[in-house]
């Protein structure tokens, strides 16, 4: 049985990256020939672990289910990625995005990999420059830098609305360059279907080619799973269609722990759910709270007025406005974190302040920076700063040029113009902070299996700070798994190539095979995306922004109950051996069923309010969340049993050497 | 570098075939112009361009190479392009974004061809003929004579009315083209548009009032 | 609003593919087009007849995955969206919608609407990246200022999502407008300009075995690129290969 051992090194926080940088074992140039590395997902973290893997002279295998490792999900991220820079000179520095970072996380990440991350990420920045990441710039020429949620200093660096695009560009590059060269072997259209372990070692995995159905085996010395997040078990999120937790939930199922599976981000500032027919939604950038007003309207019979269409947002007073951000807390304002923010759009609209059809959004408001922007540029330009219309139309050019693609994109999908009306917005599923247990090398609970970026769990805590995750991803794939894999394969390197025709291949593939086999002659009923959109339901409503015993229980008996018709009365068309969507999303839809289980579980076990999960039973007489300390300061790592319900719970208990944990407070 | 060997090499190809020919152009319709004022100096012009040696030997073997290698080239690449999509689509709607001009190149260039072909059989081989074949004795005066007796057919006349209007849609698109082909997309790129879009138009034109005119002053 | 979609159908890449005509009702229109999709093939199922395959993935418009031709333009008549982008209010109860893949012979069909795009990516590995190890030992960011100028065009070229509606829009289906983004994006930067030679020319003979057409300058490329790709890319790459070819 796997032990929970984070192997963190000794000493100092900020003396452990470097100290056990110097210790661990390498591999030299001529045995990294003889290894063999298998990555699954082709993000950012997938991405760059392959370029960096491939250059340090080992065979890399990399397998996305796109149709190209460029269209993975972390092009959609838009607003940013932090780095401990200090351009603009305001104070920053490793320390403070480290503790940002933690405090952001409420106290639930871990110390010693969080202040790895701050370390690495001035270097991700001077890397991805090299690559040729067109950043945005000043008129000097050197780069320039916004703010994010949760912190007090200018520290994001960003391209446009298109950060997350530009960076996955820059490690694709990177991929190509070693493609080209044959370093890495990249496989479009495969999906991996299960790990396999020879020995409890992972030495492989199967896949299934989605253009012709074929199942394949593929050997390798160690496996590394940067696959993403899990956030589509609630079906209605930000991310992609095909995002999904398969692959992490393959390895779960064959040793690897699960960690904090409850812990999942859900971003303030989406467009609103328009309708039945939805089958995702979009993120607006947390950048625009960097200019945009969070409100709705003071008085219940105003915001009534708005639902019904009888009364128009920009007819509203000011002093009848209800800037509920800026009134709460003031010292963050608009720029709170996530999970404060998101809460807070819910509590409005649950007390009946929202603003759409549905009641669930809220207003987003750039009418006084376009005033604000305007008036600066008339005075910079010498014009008339009294013009309302000219102020506004300088004002607009401004803002057009800071968030132009983001307003087009609202426009496009609500049909109403941003400039002039202000935007709805409402939370969504946005991120999972949670994801497979990893130790200080990033390595889970099955040895030589590695899981990096979104889909392992131990930088972000309990909520993620805005522009971060693309630093985590980058900080795991370029600077931390590259070296820190030696360690374990340096004991590899006499192995052989791995022997695909062993039996611990042939059973994983005969399993995966029958598991098709089964949806394909299960003619059921209902469509797979039935019981997705009913699994996400249940999520939304009983696992989402706010939870209780009672809902976390029933949601528990719900989705156990739906799993079994998925399996009684699923219907997947078509055949095996050919292109076949539905069979591919039955996969991942069987796997989410599973996973919603010991989330609502770890919800439910987790009885304090943190960062992005609040307990109802949890909370401040204000209705902030209330952290218990003293009995939740743990990682829940969760082992496979059989059944999600069957999981046992393992803690990694949190020690803070650096940081006093205290209450987080944005006042 | 082998121009015929990328397709980019192909294209600046097309561009400077193209140029040159407007260039060509641009010397003919000067010259024919000269018809409209003068009798006497369109006949002297005409007389140098027939006889110098230069003009004779080294320009006009290269003007024909131009032409032959304007119209094979586009001929050729209207192959290459029609083989980059075997399937065609079932609903293409290539107005919505691009002109018919530019999508006709090859249709306007084919009429420009025919147009070609009659005008070698009204005036190049016959002046062949005259100076190379039969050896007939010079004389400078006799040009304009032979210009307007062509212009007498009105059939001719809308012939030849009819070719330049698709000389000018093939410029239209073609002159601007050939800059962006060659590199040239800049700031100065408006400036490009509207002369070369001016002279699509003026040129053609001038061609067809220059016929239309001999037509009507003839009788 | 009902609609009559005519749908290219096509079982594998071998099979001989045709139009096929469906019918579909209470369409709302603030559905997205491919949600149209989506119900349109609960329905096909509920009917026993294959789902129709599409490609798409992120649906916010930036991973370029979703490719259709519709109503004889790349992701339909819109301006500056992909096909996830394109909303119902764009069209009219009643109205007959028809749905092709994207077409290029370097795009051949893998079943239905779903396209093979790899052609794309190898044109990319030919040399669409700087020769710069990531090991993070590099210079400071900022110890090159680089023009702002310079960087916002360079970003600018750099939106491009690869999604081939610039191909599939071409009447020659040229690649040029993509590849040009690429080879521009990094002759603006000092970062790309070091192998700027070598760059564009194994890029474009890349892009010459795969099959694609020439550029023949129409724009249309320009017109239906989701991402408002400019054409002075192509005149810049053009620019870029005559001096490499002189050069080398």
């Amino acid at each position: 049985m796997a032990k929970l051992d984070s192997n963190i090194p000794k000493g100092p926080v900020a003396d452990k990256w470097t100290n056990h940088k110097g210790k661990i074992n390498l591999v030299s140039p001529a045995n990294k020939r003889l290894i063999d590395v298998i990555v699954v997902g082709t993000g950012l973290a997938g991405a760059s672990a392959s370029a960096t893997l491939a250059e340090l002279g080992y065979n890399v295998k990399t397998f996305c289910f796109q149709d190209s490792p460029r269209r993975a999900h972390s092009i959609a991220a838009q607003g940013g990625i932090n780095a401990a820079k200090n351009y603009q000179g305001d104070g920053d520095s490793t320390y403070r995005l480290f503790y940002d970072t933690i405090k952001g996380g409420d106290y639930r990440s871990r110390e010693a990999n969080v202040h790895r991350l701050a370390e690495v990420s001035t270097n991700i920045i001077d890397q991805c420059v090299a690559q040729g990441v067109p950043f945005a710039r000043d008129y000097g020429g050197l780069l320039d830098n916004r703010s994010f949620g949760g912190v007090l200093v200018s520290r994001t660096f960003y391209a446009k609305g298109q950060t997350g695009q530009q960076l996955l560009l820059g490690a694709y590059s990177a991929m190509n360059r070693q493609i080209g060269r044959g370093k890495i072997k990249m496989y479009n259209r495969h999906e991996m279907m299960d790990i396999v372990l020879v020995d409890g070692k992972a030495r492989g995995i199967i896949t299934r080619n989605l253009v012709d159905g074929k199942i394949e085996r593929h050997g390798a010395h160690a496996v590394v799973i940067a696959s993403g997040g899990y956030g589509n078990v609630f079906f209605l999120s930000t991310n992609a269609m095909g995002s999904n937790v398969s692959a992490s939930w393959k390895i779960h199922k064959k040793g690897a722990y699960f960690a904090n599976p409850c812990f999942t981000q859900i971003h303030p500032t989406c467009i609103p759910v328009s309708g039945e027919h939805q089958s995702k939604l979009t993120l607006m950038s947390e950048s625009l709270r960097n200019d945009g007003r969070i409100w709705v309207p003071k008085k219940l019979e105003d915001a009534k007025a708005i639902r019904e269409g009888k009364l128009k947002p920009t007819a509203l007073a000011e002093e009848d406005r209800d800037y509920y951000l800026e009134r709460r807390y003031p010292a963050f304002g608009n720029l709170v974190p996530r999970d404060v923010a998101s809460r807070a759009a819910k509590e409005r609209c649950d007390a009946g302040f929202g603003v759409n059809k549905t009641g669930e959004a809220v207003y987003l408001d750039f009418a006084s920076s376009i005033t604000r922007y305007g008036k600066e540029q008339a005075h910079v330009k010498g014009l008339d700063e009294n013009n309302a219309a000219l102020v506004k139309k300088l004002g607009q050019d401004v803002v057009r040029s800071k968030y132009g693609n983001l307003f087009q994109m609202y426009e496009k999908i609500v049909d109403q113009n941003p400039y002039e009306m202000p935007m709805m917005i409402y939370p969504a599923v946005h991120y999972t902070m949670g994801g497979v247990w990893v130790d200080y090398n990033l390595m889970t609970t099955i040895p030589g299996c590695y899981a990096i970026g979104e889909a392992n769990f131990s930088d972000h805590g309990a909520n993620r700070l805005g522009a971060s995750a693309l630093m985590q991803g980058l900080a795991d794939g370029y600077f931390v798994l590259p070296y820190t894999i030696g360690d374990y394969l340096a004991d590899d390197i006499r192995t052989g190539s791995i022997d695909t025709q062993l039996p611990e291949f042939e059973k994983a593939e005969a399993a995966v095979k029958a598991q098709i086999e089964g949806f394909l002659s299960n003619k059921g009923k209902n469509s797979v995306d039935y019981y997705h959109r009913k699994l996400g339901k249940i999520m939304w409503d009983k696992c989402g922004m706010s939870r209780n015993e009672k809902d976390l229980k029933e949601a528990i008996k719900e989705i156990q109950e739906l799993r079994e018709d998925f399996y009684k009365n699923v219907n997947v068309p078509g055949k095996a051996d050919e292109f076949n969507e539905q069979l591919a999303k039955a996969g991942r839809v069987a796997d989410f069923l599973e996973l919603g289980e010991l989330f609502a579980k770890d919800a439910l076990e987790r009885t304090e309010s943190c960062g992005g999960h609040f307990r109802e039973e949890s909370q401040t007489p204000e209705g902030e969340a209330l952290r218990d300390d003293e009995n939740f300061t743990f990682v829940s790592a969760w082992e496979y049993k059989g059944a999600p319900a069957k999981a046992k719970l393992h803690k990694e208990e949190l020690n803070y050497q650096e940081i006093e944990v205290k209450t987080r407070s944005y006042k | 570098m082998t121009l015929t060997a990328s397709s980019i090499g192909r294209k600046v190809a097309m561009a400077l075939s193209g140029i040159f020919l407007v260039l060509f152009l641009t010397q003919h319709f000067s010259i024919n112009m000269l018809s409209v004022f003068s009798e006497s100096m369109f006949n002297q012009v005409s007389h140098f361009m027939g006889n110098n040696p230069i003009v004779q030997f080294v320009l006009q073997p290269i003007l024909i190479f131009g032409v032959l290698f304007h119209f094979i080239m586009g001929i050729v690449l209207e192959l290459k392009n029609s083989k980059s999509r075997t399937v065609k689509y079932a609903n293409y709607k290539g107005n919505a974004n691009a002109s018919w001009m530019s999508r006709n190149m090859i249709y306007s260039g084919i009429v420009i061809l025919s147009f070609l072909v009659l005008h070698f059989y009204d005036f190049w081989v016959p002046e062949m003929n005259y100076k190379y074949v039969e050896v007939l004795p010079l004389n400078p005066d006799r040009y304009f004579e032979e210009l307007v007796h062509k212009f007498e057919n009105p059939v001719r006349v809308g012939i030849y009315a009819l070719s330049f209007v698709f000389l000018c849609l093939h410029l239209l698109h073609g002159f601007a083209s050939s800059f962006q082909s060659v590199g040239i997309n800049n700031k100065y790129s408006k400036v490009i548009k509207s002369f070369t879009t001016a002279f699509a138009v003026v040129v053609p034109l001038g061609f067809v009032f220059i016929a239309l005119f001999h037509h009507l002053t003839a009788f | 609003m009902n609609l009559t979609l005519k749908v290219w159908r096509q079982a594998n890449p071998q099979a001989k593919g045709k139009m096929e005509t469906y019918n579909i009702k209470e369409v709302s229109p603030d559905m997205s087009f491919l949600e149209m999709m989506d119900v349109l093939n609960e329905q096909l199922m509920a009917q026993e007849i294959d789902p129709i395959a599409f490609d798409h993935d992120c649906r916010e418009g930036i991973c370029g995955m979703c490719s259709m031709f519709i109503n004889g333009e790349a992701h339909g008549p819109d301006r500056l969206v992909t096909t996830c982008q394109l909303h119902m209010r764009k069209f009219k109860d009643g109205d007959t919608i028809t749905i092709e893949p994207f077409r290029a012979k370097a795009f051949p069909v893998i079943k239905d609407l779903t396209v093979d795009r790899s052609s794309f990516d190898r044109v990319q590995q030919a040399g669409g990246f700087v020769s710069v190890n990531t090991s993070g030992n590099t210079q400071d960011a900022n110890a090159i200022p680089i023009d702002k100028h310079d960087a916002d065009k360079a970003f600018d070229a750099a939106t491009c999502i690869g999604c081939g509606a610039c191909v599939a829009t071409c009447k020659n289906a040229s690649a040029m407008l993509f590849v040009s983004a690429k080879v521009s994006q990094y002759a603006l930067l000092p970062q790309g300009k070091v192998e700027a030679t070598d760059r564009v020319l194994n890029m474009v003979k890349q892009m010459d075995e795969e099959g694609f057409g020439n550029c023949t300058n129409t724009g249309a490329c320009e017109v239906e690129c989701p991402k408002g790709i400019s054409l002075e890319n192509i005149a810049r790459m053009n620019r870029e290969y005559l001096s490499a070819s002189l050069k080398g």
